[in-house]
């Protein structure tokens, strides 16, 4: 690690004030993610803000009857909420699907938003890559790209975004309450973060000093039809290949109202709703599903070792979607293991 | 006679950050570091306090032996720095019991035999003291993916469950048998044997 100053921020004005004030300086909550590329010489840092004493730990009701989840609050105590549990069961399975125990007991929900990509590529200091390094080019492309995108890839970078929890986010219609130099704004989560193009050093729209204060999800929360899919190479503690939030709502066997968004296969959670539109008004079938499948993955483009990724997604949005219409889950005993069915 | 140079390719030396007084009520003691910010949780653990219980396996958070609990919760000392944990309570395998009397997982890994090499036990054992303060694994397969943040290739991992589940079975906090029994078919692990 390189040489850094520390201080504690009490107050958010503080914080934005303090990161003006140094260039290159980070905002630090958990860290989990952070003092990881630190170690590893990606992020160099020479000043930290700490935020966990800003107080914006609090999960609440929002007068729309939506729930506001403090950017300081946990994975774990956001999980474990009780309001989460019964009212957003989805964004309960994709937190706990993500990471370990004692990440989660660190690791903050607006930290989540921030976490970096897990290519290979970025994480090598000794090879190029234009998200760590601008210009310098991508080793994925023609490299050992079993991790990486098939949606919305350019020929800059075909990184990921590694989280679970923002796939929830993203189906939920979650809208992100920032605060910067500029005052406070809101912005919609399909619009947080962005596809490379030929700027993937820029994961997101934040502009610079902006901090996240709070998700706040809307009051629709798909408790009764939901599926979290995650598929990966051991059953537990790793990052999705490829992993599908699905939603609905149904009148009987007809679907009124459907979200879906994944994970593992693009720079951002991929959400689209045209394929979402799609499903409403439909008998919620296997054959309904997997025409929506086919049009997600319509502009799919895979790149050797991940290929095979463009089916296993295929799949895993008719599964996702069957699990999430007949909801034989087992949700009370086993929880954890829903998301490997 | 060759000139040796303070700093590397030419570079001038960088100067370093000011080190920082952090409290830390460790095991029930109270401590006050003077540290460098970038001294991890686990640095100043071993380094500077001499609770060497605790051990630094991957230093990445991948592996878990570094596992203590902050405020009841467990946490990956390697990630986290130590300026992040001002006023904390922390409790390290040195604080979860003494030696004329082991905490009741402490006994329960003695008598299952649940030991991996010295490295990884300590973090293992706190980790389920961080599940059993949760109280959410209540099935075996629960308790597995609630210890998956600790690894290890020993394959010692069976008796461990076994431990784990026969402090949960005595403090009452599993379900009925079936439940986890069921789960044990499925797992190729014997279950523990609820107290008669």
């Amino acid at each position: 690690m390189n040489s850094f100053t520390f201080t504690q921020a009490m107050a958010v004005a503080g914080a934005v004030q303090d990161k003006a004030a140094h260039p290159d300086a980070a905002y630090i909550g958990g860290g989990t993610n952070l003092i990881d590329l630190m170690k590893e010489n990606v992020a160099r840092p020479t000043h930290l803000i700490g935020l966990k004493k800003l107080g914006l730990d609090a999960i609440e009701a929002l007068p729309d009857g939506g729930l506001r989840l403090g950017a300081l609050a946990t994975n774990a105590d956001t999980a474990w909420h009780p309001e989460v549990e019964s009212r957003y069961p989805l964004l309960n399975q994709a937190i706990l699907a993500g990471a370990s125990p004692q990440l989660r007991n660190m690791a903050t929900d607006g930290g989540n938003l921030m976490q970096r990509t897990r290519c290979y590529y970025f994480y090598d200091l000794a090879t190029p890559c234009n998200k760590r390094e601008p210009g310098s080019g991508c080793s994925a492309i023609g490299g050992y790209n079993r991790v990486c995108g098939i949606l919305g890839t350019s020929d800059s970078c075909i990184a990921t975004h590694p989280s679970d929890m923002c796939v929830a986010l993203a189906a939920l219609d979650t809208v992100v309450r920032v605060s910067g130099p500029n005052g406070e704004r809101t912005i919609q989560f399909e619009d947080f973060h962005r596809l490379p193009g030929d700027q993937p050093e820029r994961d997101n729209t934040l502009e610079p000093g902006e901090l996240i204060t709070s998700l706040d999800l809307p009051a629709k929360g798909f408790e009764k039809n939901f599926s979290y899919l995650k598929l990966r190479d051991r059953t537990s503690y790793a990052f999705a290949l490829v992993s599908v939030a699905a939603a609905m709502e149904l009148d009987g066997n007809t679907i009124t109202d459907a979200r879906l968004a994944l994970g593992g296969v693009a720079h951002k959670p991929w959400r689209d709703k045209e394929a979402e539109a799609m499903l409403v008004g439909q008998p919620a079938t296997a054959a309904t599903f997997g025409r929506v499948a086919a049009k997600v993955l319509e502009g799919a483009k895979g790149y050797g070792a991940n290929t095979f990724k463009i089916e296993l997604a295929r799949r895993a949005i008719v599964r996702a979607l069957k699990q999430a219409t007949e909801m034989n889950q087992v949700l009370d005993t086993n929880a954890f293991q829903n998301s490997n069915p | 006679m060759s000139q040796v140079t303070q700093a590397p390719l030419g570079r001038p030396p960088v100067a370093l950050a000011p080190t920082q007084p952090v409290r830390l009520n460790i095991n029930g003691q109270d401590h006050t570091l003077e540290i460098a910010p970038w001294t991890t949780l686990l640095d100043a653990l071993r380094e500077y306090l001499d609770l060497t219980g605790t051990k630094k396996g991957c230093d990445h958070g991948q592996c878990g032996a570094c596992t203590v609990l902050v405020d009841g919760k467990r946490v990956n000392s390697c990630l986290s720095l130590a300026v992040m944990h001002d006023d904390s309570h922390i409790q390290t395998i040195e604080g979860l019991g003494t030696e004329d009397k082991l905490s009741p997982l402490q006994q329960a890994f003695i008598d299952h035999d649940a030991f991996q090499c010295g490295y990884c036990t300590p973090g293992q054992i706190c980790s389920a003291q961080g599940l059993l303060n949760e109280g959410k694994a209540k099935t075996e397969a629960q308790v597995r993916e609630l210890m998956s943040g600790n690894v290890c290739r020993c394959g010692a991992y069976s008796n461990i469950l076994s431990a784990v589940m026969e402090v949960l079975t005595n403090e009452g906090l599993i379900l009925e048998d079936k439940a986890w029994s069921a789960g044990a078919a499925n797992q190729n692990v014997a279950p523990v044997e609820p107290p008669k």
